[in-house]
């Protein structure tokens, strides 16, 4: 079977964006992409290879949404020690 | 910086009384984020009850120690929380990933393949046409790939099993095996544009399916709705 276009779900089953900057790296900066995130700003112009990443590794995807729910989550949040002085 | 931040960098590398209770402070906000997330991130692990609250309070513990171990290497470049609870969210999810590894391996029967086409999005009523594709993905795995990657391969991209799982079980990391996942996909799609059964270079020109494939997109998604219900709120 030779075909004239790929399916969608072998392109998806295939990925592999030589943009993506692999795991180490998505987890370096996953707390600055997902402050990004919360603040309702797109990612993808500052971190593509991050974002690349995290479309295509499940498990760095879960974190980030994790970290981007615990962020939202007022009633997590403790303020910062009082400052001396 | 902000004030907030400063003042946690100030109290935990301070000393005496007030470092204890910064450590404390900061303790309950990890132990916080980390029943959060092994609630949230259990029962796709099968886990919960006893068990989870276990995972919760051992991350949050290790999470205090891997973030006091770092302190200097904050730059401020987000809020000093969320930097904290960066490091919670990695130790549940390494911690689940431990747990489920404890589990016995989920076996691929040969006939499951042919499932493969919906789990990334296409219909089932297609199945007859997909027959042939699916079977020279089969050959692709077993001709091209390593005995190593062919293991990693099945089991997290056909079987789903998460890396960190996969990591634990063979005395990896999870950047590593991300690693061979995607060398594993450049070689099968290498095979299947030289035998005709799909288009385009071999995996070098950037994939459209990367920005578009269900699961990427349905994640950033999954984000946005996130974002978005909270603002309404």
């Amino acid at each position: 079977m030779v075909v004239s276009e790929s399916p969608q779900w072998i392109e998806r089953f295939l990925a592999a964006d030589p943009h993506d900057v692999g795991c180490d790296e998505a987890i370096a900066m996953m707390h600055v992409y997902a402050e990004l995130r919360a603040a309702g700003v797109d990612p993808e112009e500052r971190y593509p290879g991050v974002v690349a990443h995290l479309a295509a590794c499940e498990s760095c995807a879960e974190d980030a949404q994790g970290l981007l729910e615990a962020i939202l989550d007022d009633g997590i949040r403790i303020e910062g020690p009082p400052t001396a002085g | 910086m902000d004030t907030e931040s400063s003042s946690w960098l100030t109290a935990l590398g301070g000393r005496g009384a007030e470092r204890n209770r910064a450590q404390a402070r900061l303790h309950e906000m990890l132990l916080k984020v980390c029943f959060k997330e092994a609630y949230r991130r259990g029962p796709a692990f099968r886990i919960g009850g006893a068990d989870l609250e276990d995972v919760a309070h051992q991350a949050a513990d290790d999470a205090m120690v891997a973030l006091l171990g770092k302190l200097e290497t904050f730059r401020g470049e987000s809020r000093f929380s969320t930097w904290a609870y960066r490091f919670a969210v990695l130790e549940v999810s390494s911690k689940l990933g431990r747990h489920m590894s404890r589990g016995p391996a989920v076996l691929l029967e040969p006939e499951e393949w042919d499932r493969v086409p919906e789990r990334f999005g296409s219909d089932p009523q297609a199945r007859a046409e997909q027959h042939d594709l699916v079977s020279a993905v089969r050959r692709a795995v077993h001709e091209v790939l390593t005995v190593r990657q062919r293991e990693i391969f099945v089991a997290i991209v056909v079987n789903g099993v998460p890396n960190e799982t996969m990591a634990e079980r063979i005395g990896s990391t999870p950047g590593a095996i991300y690693k061979t996942v995607f060398d594993a996909r450049r070689k099968i799609r290498a095979y299947l544009i030289a035998n005709g059964y799909v288009e385009g270079e071999p995996g070098f020109a950037r994939s459209a399916a990367s920005r578009t494939g269900v699961n990427g997109r349905e994640r950033v998604a999954a984000v946005d709705r996130t974002v978005s219900g909270r603002r309404s709120a």
